[in-house]
């Protein structure tokens, strides 16, 4: 149930986000802090996300299989390979280190 | 899913070229279909990675696919079923989601003024106001490739999207446990591509660094879900230092 209601407020609120965006005149929001803050949040949230998701099992801190795939795809990322390769080269790398 | 609003570059999302768009010529229909359905592809089969990363992480398929069909953005998508799966409480999850999803606003502000869209349409066209879709149609020379290109990117990209997720969904059940499939690094390495073209300068890089610090450093004191939105404070913790340096060298230079 409770994951239900996590989707329900997700969706809710990322349509209102967008919606808003439509909606209200421009310039409401369009003051540099403003735009800058909501340029960064992002980047900062991204950083944060791709380092517990690579770090992190459950409240501990691990070193596995996960950080070789990322470091995979990271030089990928380096080699400009397109987005899905990016994922594959991650998931690959990851399950083959785990197969060691 | 990535750039930012006032830089936004088309050959981000997927490594799908769309064209320059900055010809004084009117640009051929053709050409903007072409374009829009490059990224619309590409992307949208992305959400099979989405679908297996939901799956995986203990979600039902009924649940992943209502994601993708009613949230329909991709990185909060992927953030909430990482913060669920870390057995984070529902709404600190979704506000991590929703965070991520508040950039979409900001490209509405972008769009409405270029698409011009009547009153009735907006509630329906909001739903695609996503990355991929304001990266197409702000890089077209006017409105009516603006047009275009906003409805088949978004069109493609909706359908392809949640079809791919539900293969996906449906394929992680199949397969069982997905992490020995090494399918838990999907969700990173999403984040990971859609983080890299957004660290051009050292604002940007000191906000990431800082973010990634913060959450690993929250991770074993703090409830599952709440470091990341510690995390998000790097944003303007590196805008409010940047704010005073910028301060500093004017006075300095004043002085001079």
């Amino acid at each position: 149930m409770s994951t239900w209601i996590a989707i329900g407020v997700t969706a809710a609120g990322c349509y209102l986000a967008k919606l808003l965006g439509l909606s209200v005149p421009a310039g409401a929001l369009e003051r540099p802090a403003v735009r800058r803050l909501a340029a960064l949040l992002p980047v900062a949230l991204l950083a944060a996300l791709t380092a517990q998701q690579t770090f992190g099992d459950g409240q501990h801190l691990v070193l596995d299989a996960r950080a070789a795939g990322l470091g995979a795809a990271a030089v990928a990322l380096v080699l400009r390979a397109p987005f899905l390769v990016v994922v594959a080269v991650a998931v690959v790398v990851t399950a083959g280190v785990r197969a060691l | 899913m990535r750039g930012v609003p006032e830089q936004i570059e088309i050959r981000t999302g997927s490594e799908a070229r769309s064209g320059p768009g900055s010809g004084a010529e009117p640009k051929a229909s053709a050409a903007v279909v072409r374009d829009a359905l490059g990224v619309g592809v590409a992307v949208g089969l992305s959400g099979f990675a989405f679908g297996v990363t939901s799956a995986g992480a203990g979600l039902s398929v009924l649940q992943t696919c209502a994601l993708s069909l009613l949230v329909f953005t991709g990185a909060s998508q992927f953030a909430l079923v990482g913060a669920l799966a870390a057995g984070g409480n529902p709404f600190t999850a979704a506000a991590g989601a929703f965070f991520l999803g508040v950039r979409n606003a900001f490209y509405g502000l972008r769009l409405s003024g270029l698409l011009g869209l009547p009153r009735s349409v907006r509630p329906l066209a909001a739903h695609w106001v996503i990355d991929e879709t304001s990266a197409v149609a702000l890089a077209q020379p006017d409105r009516r490739t603006a047009r275009l290109g906003f409805t088949v990117t978004g069109l493609s990209l909706y359908a392809l999207w949640n079809l791919t997720t539900l293969v996906g969904a449906l394929g992680a059940s199949a397969l069982g446990d997905t992490a020995a499939w090494g399918l838990d690094a999907a969700g990173p390495a999403v984040f990971l591509a859609l983080l890299a073209p957004m660290l051009r300068g050292t604002v940007e890089r000191a906000a990431a660094g800082l973010g990634a610090l913060l959450v690993l450093g929250c991770l074993p004191l703090l409830p599952a879900g709440v470091p990341v939105l510690v995390a998000a404070l790097a944003a303007p913790a590196v805008l409010a230092v940047q704010g005073l340096r910028a301060r500093r060298t004017t006075e300095e230079g004043g002085v001079r």
